[in-house]
């Protein structure tokens, strides 16, 4: 094998190998970090960063990108809660649905601003950013929700001794996994996502992918945001899930999908998700100064997008119009 | 015989430049029509109006003995007629199989799955049946150019169209691709599908046609059977000998002095070993058809797209880490193919579009603050020499302009840079005729103040017209030189078209074929 091969296997591959180098380095760090238990809590805090980046990845794969999902979350969580504590005093399974609901509408919106209003999706996923983030700290004067006791139980509940949100994760990337390899919708995401233009002229509803994967989005934030409620024991404030987006986004990008759309898939997304709190936790396990961590995640989510860019570079070199044929073995 | 597709009187014009005049040809069930033209003589056009790119301003067209007016690319996929562009429509991020049946993928089961067995099974069959070895699952991207091509066909064996129409087919193509794309064109009009096959390498249109459409500014100048044709017959219509454009006389004389030398520029699939030397008040013209790599050259001179061997010397000396700034030091100066993307700044008023890039020049004081006042004097003055036509500069959108007004603005941009030499990339595109004698005149007084110009046109008249020298690039090659006292627009097309042969020669189309392949 040539060095260049090495190096592009090296490349294609980026996050597993960096995911294997930083826990084996965090291990030696502290043994500790070994341990069982620590497994599993990191997975199961992986699980809500994980649930909204593979939402996020419908989106990416599109060439679009959700700015919304934070707020997203946050919105959703706060109707529920106020549906829960008001007269009607919604039990949680409908709560949830209702919470769903709110977060697929917001997709819509989103979808609607991008396909019909033609506007970026980065600038129409900013505005309902700041409109959900709004619109929640209005409903609720910035106060914090207390959910009943009832949110709490749900969030204890488990099955043959794995947790809830790992159960609700592994739900969510069967099904996005499935959509994606199985499914006409998932393969012409792929195809959108690679050149809208021959898209629309090999007869794909672009529109219609392009909305889907906007509701695919909003559906995956409102879950894990109420996911999330129920392991902060029913607590919820104005900061919750501030910021989530960018752990999302990193999440997928580390697993290997482009921001440039087109590429990327569902197992490299939870690969990000899982090495972003592998690094959190390990961080924290090591007692590394609590000012200084965010600068570590970014300076990996930096390294991991760095190598998205030479990948895309990659590819826009094979997609280069020849005049030409090639001579094999010149 | 009945005809499958018959146009009757179309006509197709854009912004009052009509593309297609009046054409009226036929298409008979398992028939192979070959359509020549030089560039810019309609032949897209009317395959686009066929389908269903553009709309027709007037005329009819009948389907099957039904009237046929498709409104868009699917109506035309709808009825039997399959496109093959000159450019891919592929996924480079799918497989073979589901670029096939990316719109249209069989379903199975309770959950309606992809029926990936079914999608193998019939794309290995549809690759079979085109030669082509290839897994069903590989990626497109990881498929070489020609075999891309072949996919696209495959695509369209799998429409089942009754009409295939091959827009230049064979330009990434290897020799024995191409030989594969024959015997497949062959199969398809044994088995009663019509084919209509665009290409400039008249060879082969000599080889598979049935009967041959020669295109000439818009009009069908002869359609006849494939008997009746030979390459210089065919050559002699596509030029015509009805050209009356006015060109300003060539005065100035170029010196001796070389200021731009390219030797042995290589790219890899682009361009093959280009040497050209340009000197001191010349205008080297370069004539080419479309996809002979000339654009690209040009970007590579202007160090827009990297090359991987051969240098370039401007003055005598190398030019090191090639790049747009170094080439802008370098006093060069190079006016893209399309202003209206690359050009201009269209929302900009034209003031400051003029003074885009002799800004640094205009920054006089210590900090490097533009001196406004000058520049818009500067401004000014060029929109003067230029006959440039437009309200107030200061405040008029670039936008606003005739597109021979805008191209003065393209111009004189670069013009008050002062360039020593000047690149031009189809400088009169879309140009009116008063405008464009307006830039030969202009080209001719850059020159005679020294400047040397490069000049890149898909209209040999033109070159004709107002260079010194001309070059011909044929796929990414220099395919013959010509001085002035050489230029004979039949010799220069010849070259276009890599047939060197003399008028009155006996053509031997497989040897043609063979030069070209090589």
């Amino acid at each position: 094998m040539t060095r260049q091969k090495i190096g592009e296997l090296l490349l294609n591959n980026s996050t597993i190998v960096l995911f294997i180098i930083l826990f084996i380095v965090f291990g030696l760090w502290s043994p500790r970090f070994f341990l069982p238990e620590n497994m599993v809590d990191i997975v199961k805090q992986a699980a809500f960063t994980g649930i909204v980046a593979v939402g996020m990845t419908f989106v990416l794969l599109t060439g679009g990108i959700d700015l919304s999902v934070g707020s997203n979350m946050y919105l959703s969580a706060v109707v529920a809660g106020l549906l829960i504590n008001s007269s009607l005093q919604l039990a949680i399974l409908p709560a949830l649905l209702v919470t769903l609901l709110i977060g697929v509408v917001i997709g819509a919106f989103n979808a609607f601003c991008v396909v019909r209003l033609h506007i970026l999706p980065f600038m129409t996923t900013l505005a309902t950013l700041v409109i959900c983030r709004g619109l929640g700290t209005a409903l609720t004067s910035s106060q914090q929700i207390d959910f009943p006791e009832s949110m709490n139980t749900f969030g204890q509940i488990q099955l043959l001794g794995i947790p809830m949100p790992v159960i609700v994760f592994l739900i969510v990337i069967a099904v996005a996994y499935f959509i994606l390899v199985r499914t006409p919708l998932g393969r012409q995401i792929y195809a959108v996502g690679n050149d809208r233009e021959v898209a629309k002229k090999a007869g794909i509803n672009t529109g219609r992918v392009l909305t889907s994967v906007y509701m695919m989005s909003g559906f995956c934030a409102a879950l894990a945001g109420f996911v999330l409620v129920s392991q902060l024991g029913g607590r919820l404030d104005h900061s919750f899930a501030q910021g989530n987006e960018f752990d999302a986004i990193a999440a997928a990008v580390l697993g290997g999908t482009s921001l440039f759309g087109g590429v990327g898939n569902v197992l490299g997304t939870v690969i990000g998700a899982l090495l972003i709190q592998m690094v959190q936790t390990g961080l924290s396990f090591n007692l590394v100064n609590l000012y200084l961590q965010p600068m570590v995640q970014a300076a990996i989510i930096f390294l991991a997008i760095f190598f998205d860019s030479l990948r895309a570079g990659n590819l826009k070199r094979l997609k280069r119009r020849f005049i030409r044929p090639l001579e094999a073995g010149r | 015989m009945s005809d499958l597709l018959e146009i009757r009187n179309i006509t197709k014009s854009f912004f009052g430049v009509p593309a297609v005049k009046d054409v009226s040809l036929a298409v008979s069930a398992g028939q192979v029509l070959g359509l020549i033209g030089q560039n810019g003589a309609g032949k897209s056009t009317l395959m686009n109006l066929i389908g269903g790119v553009v709309l027709q301003d007037s005329g009819e067209m009948f389907f099957k003995s039904q009237p046929y007016h498709p409104r868009q690319p699917a109506d035309a996929y709808e009825v039997g007629i399959a496109f093959i562009h000159q450019e891919l429509n592929l996924f480079m991020n799918l497989t073979i199989a589901e670029n096939i049946f990316i719109s249209n993928f069989p379903r199975r089961g309770f959950l309606r799955t992809i029926d990936r067995a079914a999608i193998h099974q019939r794309t290995h069959d549809l690759l079979q049946s085109v030669g082509l070895d290839l897994s069903p699952e590989m990626l497109v991207e990881r498929i070489s150019p020609g075999e891309r091509q072949l996919v696209e066909i495959t695509k369209a064996l799998y429409q089942d169209a009754s009409l295939i129409i091959f827009d230049e087919p064979t330009t990434s193509l290897t020799a024995r691709e191409t030989e594969r794309l024959f015997a497949i064109i062959r199969q398809l009009k044994t088995g009663g599908k019509s084919v209509i096959y665009i290409s400039h390498i008249l060879g082969d249109v000599l080889k598979l046609s049935d009967s041959v459409a020669i295109m000439r500014d818009g009009q069908l100048v002869a359609l006849d059977t494939v008997n009746n044709f030979d390459i210089n017959r065919m050559i002699s219509l596509m030029v015509g000998r009805s050209i009356e454009q006015l060109y300003p006389p060539r005065t100035a004389t170029p010196s001796e002095k070389q200021v731009l030398v390219l030797k042995h520029i290589s790219s890899p699939g682009v361009v093959e070993d280009i040497n050209l030397t340009l000197n001191e008040g010349e205008v080297l013209g370069i004539f080419g058809l479309m996809g002979s790599g000339r654009t690209e050259l040009a970007r590579m001179i202007f160090g827009l797209d990297p090359f991987e061997g051969g240098e370039i010397l401007i003055d005598g000396k190398p030019m090191r880490d090639p790049s747009a700034r170094t080439s802008i030091r370098h006093r060069m100066a190079f006016v893209t193919e399309n202003r209206r993307e690359e050009g201009l700044l269209m929302n900009i008023d034209i003031a400051n579009n003029i003074g885009l890039v002799a800004l640094p020049t205009f920054a006089r004081t210590a900090l490097n603050i533009v001196d406004r006042n000058s520049l818009m004097e500067a401004a000014r003055e060029m929109v003067k020499a230029l006959q440039l036509r437009s309200g107030n500069i200061e405040q008029q959108s670039a936008k606003s302009l005739s597109g021979g007004n805008q191209q003065k603005v393209v111009i004189a941009k670069w013009l008050l840079s002062e360039p020593a030499i000047f690149i031009m990339d189809e400088p009169t595109r879309g140009i009116d005729v008063g405008a464009k004698y307006e830039i030969y005149s202009l080209i001719n007084q850059i020159s005679a103040e020294g400047s040397a110009i490069l000049i890149i046109s898909s209209e040999l008249e033109e070159l004709i017209g107002i260079c010194d020298r001309i070059l011909v690039m044929s796929r990414g090659e220099i395919f013959g030189e010509f001085t002035r006292d050489q230029f004979h627009d039949e010799r220069i097309l010849r070259a276009a078209f890599r047939e060197q042969e003399l008028p009155n020669t006996d053509v031997h189309h497989d040897a043609i074929i063979q030069t070209e392949n090589t």
